[in-house]
């Protein structure tokens, strides 16, 4: 699928009926297409080139990459400095805001600051604890949590207006998105604290990784039940696993992740444990996108990052779309420079 | 203390009724309040909240209780102060992410809300964003302005 009026990097694209952003990963979404979006390891550098090339290994795979926040409570490039070098180029970030460190004033700010530099698409996040990172010492925030950050993000979005009620003369055009988690405690209200979340202004949801396919459909049921699905579109989180190890590690060490015994086993056994990951994570992609509701996948396939693109494309779930890219079309984009 | 705070929980529908009937103890008592002077009262009162309600819910003194609408569960003893839910590190077994010894306080304020006649719902209501100059505040005497039409 290709829009007649794809990007040229730093100008906007016109605002299309019906939409709340100018985003190319909002277009898609409403385009009803399976969307894939990303992460992009925020590089301990301050290095453009760094952003880059980090960038580049998704070309022509991904709607939208997520620039996390200091994700895990680690100190790395700002998820806003990012953004704003992605959108540079004509990428499609999304910016990623934890409430981990910045109270109300600075968040609002970089909502502000975000969408002038073409951030089109903002997710709420709580953000990992302190003690998870690298900085343990530090003073948690959390002056916000992600359900108020939301309505604080649609508020400056649909009334042009900070919290404190003073006016904003141009409100920041961006689609809001949030995180959940199906698979961890209380597992019974899981889908109910997504409507709290659409309630509070979440128009998509990325979710922690997926590894229990049964657990996604239950919740995805519930989500039904709720009348959620024409309310929100729903990524699913997926990522590959790289041996039994790193996957018992990760399900004892990072909480929230819910990784079943039968997995472990598949990789315990593969005589190429991290090539049988990929094919586990494809695997689940096509198992994933059958589901009644999903529309579409988040790779997390964090220091695996080259091997998104491999996967999506085996997985085959773009169809032959191919997701724009800085140098897609170049006829296109030298012309319309020209112009 | 936490062995008290998991009872209050547990006991959540019968506090939550007698919360309820003493805060409309408090709101008939408005008329008294008033000419007392609520500014003259605010630091009695809030010492009086935080001698029971820090025993029997570890209460953190925010000044904007929302406790019957968290099944019972204090918000402000969760690491990130969620007042709308848990975050998605809650431990397999229940427990928080950020102090593991403890239980999720919204696994709790969901077994609680389920001990309360419609505490469900009000588990449902998105709450806004704390107003951090509350905090050592009477979260009683805010109510009761509020109900008595006091406050906005």
């Amino acid at each position: 699928m290709k829009f007649e009026d794809e990007p040229v990097p730093g100008y906007p694209l016109p605002i299309l009926p019906g939409h709340t952003s100018p985003g190319r990963f909002e277009r898609v979404l409403r385009a009803g297409q399976f969307a894939v979006t990303t992460e992009l390891d925020p590089p301990d550098s301050a290095d453009p080139e760094d952003v880059y090339r980090r960038a580049r290994v998704f070309d022509g795979f991904v709607d939208a990459i997520n620039a996390t926040d200091g994700s895990g409570a680690n100190c790395h490039m700002s998820s806003m400095a990012v953004c704003a070098l992605l959108t540079r180029l004509g990428y499609a970030p999304v910016m990623q805001i934890s409430c981990r460190d910045k109270n109300r004033i600075a968040i609002q700010g970089d909502i502000l600051g975000g969408a002038a530099m073409g951030v089109c698409n903002v997710l709420c996040l709580t953000g990992d604890g302190v003690q998870a990172g690298d900085h343990p010492q530090a003073l948690p925030v959390f002056d916000l949590d992600c359900m108020t950050l939301l309505e604080t993000a649609r508020t400056l979005r649909d009334e042009h207006r900070f919290l404190s009620g003073r006016k904003i003369t141009c409100a920041p055009r961006v689609l809001l998105g949030a995180a959940e988690n199906p698979f961890t405690q209380p597992i019974a209200w899981r889908a109910q604290r997504l409507a709290k979340k659409v309630a509070a202004g979440a128009q998509f949801i990325q979710t922690q990784w997926c590894y229990d396919v049964p657990m996604l459909r239950t919740f995805m049921q519930e989500v039904e039940q709720l009348g959620l699905l024409d309310k929100v579109f729903i990524l699913v989180g997926v990522g590959p696993l790289r041996s039994a190890k790193s996957a018992e590690w990760i399900r004892t060490h990072v909480p929230g992740v819910h990784i079943p015994d039968a997995v472990i086993a598949r990789l315990a056994g593969a005589t190429d444990p991290a090539a049988e990951g990929r094919r586990l994570c494809i695997d689940l992609i096509q198992e994933i996108r059958t589901i009644k509701g999903v529309q579409g996948v988040h790779v997390m396939a964090f220091r695996q990052e080259h091997t998104v693109a491999e996967i999506i494309d085996r997985s085959g779930v773009l169809d032959g779309r191919v997701p724009w890219y800085p140098g897609r079309d170049p006829q296109t984009n030298s012309s319309r420079m020209a112009s | 203390m936490y062995a008290v705070r998991q009872w209050s929980v547990r006991h959540a529908r019968g506090l939550n009724a007698f919360y309820s009937a003493f805060e409309s103890l408090l709101v008939a008592l408005d008329p008294l309040f008033r000419r007392i002077g609520y500014e003259r009262l605010d630091r009695p009162m809030a010492r009086m909240e935080k001698l029971t309600k820090g025993l029997l819910f570890d209460c953190r003194m925010c000044g904007q209780c929302i406790l019957s609408s968290t099944g019972m569960s204090c918000p402000m003893n969760c690491p990130k102060n969620l007042r709308n839910g848990p975050c998605g590190g809650v431990r397999t077994n229940g427990h928080c992410e950020v102090r593991p010894e403890m239980k999720c306080v919204w696994v709790e304020a969901f077994d609680g809300a389920q001990r309360i006649p419609g505490g469900l719902e009000r588990l449902r209501t998105v709450q806004v964003a704390v107003d951090r100059r509350l905090t050592g505040k009477s979260a009683w005497l805010r109510v009761v302005r509020q109900r008595a039409g006091d406050l906005a």
